[in-house]
């Protein structure tokens, strides 16, 4: 059967909102004209893409201590606790930089890493891919990060999506540098246009705001690099709320924090965290779960979220990731 | 003396003066005024200085503890401040307004909020 792109498009769109890739997903593995384009975009990727999820965790902050949130490791706890009921569990969990607040006292750094570590320890899923923040390795060039958990940047495959992890944090200034730019160059080289990648990383790679330091300088050079790429989803944490941003085919999504929040930059002139309040410690921090199809989604019913504000961005997430399903490239009636 | 007299009088030695300072130094125009501006975790001092818009100035950069960063996209500012040393930037701002420069390299947990404002009249 041949689909055009109209059609394929106005199956997407229905997945864009609630519940979206779930009702999507189960048409992929059919023999219906969803599934022919997912054969013949994993024939071009040289791999399907096989259902899973993932959780994405960011600005644990962990040693803050402070009015905005006097209540230090809670939320990244609960958290954990949220995570390790999930079902069915993700297969990975990524944590996008400033997993500690950085800290002058002679080893106090390297306690709040084992801090952290212990903490995430807990998490049932054991594979974590983490970047850093600036926290953790603006003052030291990342070398005690580099002891703790591993290089600052690395890239992996995951059931046939392509995964980036970019530091773009221990220059100390909010850049990525030319190294890692000749590496994410030969990096991408290998894939076709069509490939499903997610990047993610600690600060933005556009200008949000750049007065409160929400970009990346080399940013756009990053992006130049991931323009012939048709299925970009750009994770990110730094900003302490919530942000979906589009930049042609590229979806940017921005995690909340565990521990505490920054204002909507649109609506104040002053970067301040918003103020703690007693009666809601958890108001918006929270994690965000991010599924990539096809097969169901986690359900929230299985999380209890009346305690945390949980980001269970099914619904950003999926317009992320539906990103996916968009084959531009590959022409209607391509051979499955 | 009418007051007209008093008012070219005035001019007369505002423009004696104004020859005598071009002659010195021998460009024809008053050098820029210099600002100095002092960094250090978490602050930068003055916190807040007014330029007018179209005159020329210096800003004299100097950190007292570690490296800093110093940026303003809209005012062209893009520095590193590094300790020990005195960095002399021009400024000629061209438009009115209320500039933020920030600190854009990191210096410690309150580097979030190390910035300091630029008033353009």
């Amino acid at each position: 059967m041949i689909i055009d792109r109209r059609n394929f498009l106005r199956i997407t769109g229905l997945s864009l909102g609630a519940g979206a890739l779930y009702r999507v997903a189960p048409a992929l593995a059919s023999d219906g004209p969803a599934g022919q384009l997912a054969r013949a975009q994993a024939k071009a990727n040289g791999e399907a893409v096989t259902p899973f999820s993932f959780v994405q965790l960011s600005d644990t902050h962990v040693g803050f201590s402070g009015p905005p949130n006097p209540t230090g490791t809670a939320a990244f706890e609960r958290a954990v606790a949220m995570v390790n009921r999930l079902d069915p569990p993700p297969d990975l969990i990524l944590f996008t930089g400033d997993l500690t607040h950085d800290s002058q006292a002679p080893g106090v750094p390297a306690t709040r890493m084992r801090r952290f570590r212990e903490i995430a320890a807990d998490l049932r899923v054991t594979e974590h891919h983490l970047v850093p923040g600036e926290h953790d390795a603006g003052l030291d060039g990342g070398a005690l990060y580099r002891e703790h958990f591993g290089e600052t940047s690395h890239a992996f495959d995951h059931k046939g999506v392509h995964f980036i992890g970019l530091d773009n944090v221990s220059r100390a200034r909010p850049e990525v540098g030319p190294a890692q730019l000749a590496w994410l160059r030969q990096d991408l080289a290998r894939f076709p246009r069509t490939a499903p990648i997610v990047l993610f990383t600690h600060r933005p790679l556009f200008d949000l705001k750049p007065e409160w330091e929400w970009f990346t300088r080399d940013g756009a050079e990053v992006m130049k690099l991931l323009e012939p790429f048709e299925n970009v989803t750009v994770l990110y944490g730094h900003i302490h709320r919530e942000d979906t941003h589009q930049v042609g085919a590229v979806r940017h999504l921005a995690a909340r924090s565990l521990v505490f929040a920054f204002p909507d930059p649109a609506q104040v002139v002053d970067k301040k965290p918003l103020a703690f309040e007693p009666e809601r410690p958890f108001r918006q921090l929270g994690l965000r779960v991010v599924h990539a199809g096809p097969g169901p989604a986690p359900r929230a019913a299985t999380v209890a979220c009346d305690e945390i504000e949980l980001t269970l961005r099914e619904h950003s997430g999926t317009e992320g990731f539906a990103q996916l399903l968009r084959p531009t490239s590959l022409a209607p009636g391509d051979p499955p | 003396m009418t007051r007209l007299a008093r008012g070219l009088g005035r001019l007369a030695t505002a423009a004696v003066a104004a020859a005598v300072l071009a002659a010195v130094d021998g460009s024809g125009a008053e050098p820029p005024a210099v600002i100095a501006i002092s960094a250090h975790r978490f602050e930068f001092s003055p916190a807040e200085v007014t330029l007018e818009r179209g005159t020329p100035v210096i800003l004299r950069l100097s950190s007292q503890d570690v490296t800093h960063g110093f940026y303003s996209r809209p005012l062209g500012l893009d520095e590193l401040i590094e300790p020990g040393q005195v960095l002399e930037v021009p400024l000629t701002p061209k438009d009115a307004g209320r500039y933020t420069v920030i600190c854009d390299h990191f210096c410690g947990a309150g580097h979030g909020g190390m910035k300091m404002t630029v008033t353009v009249r």
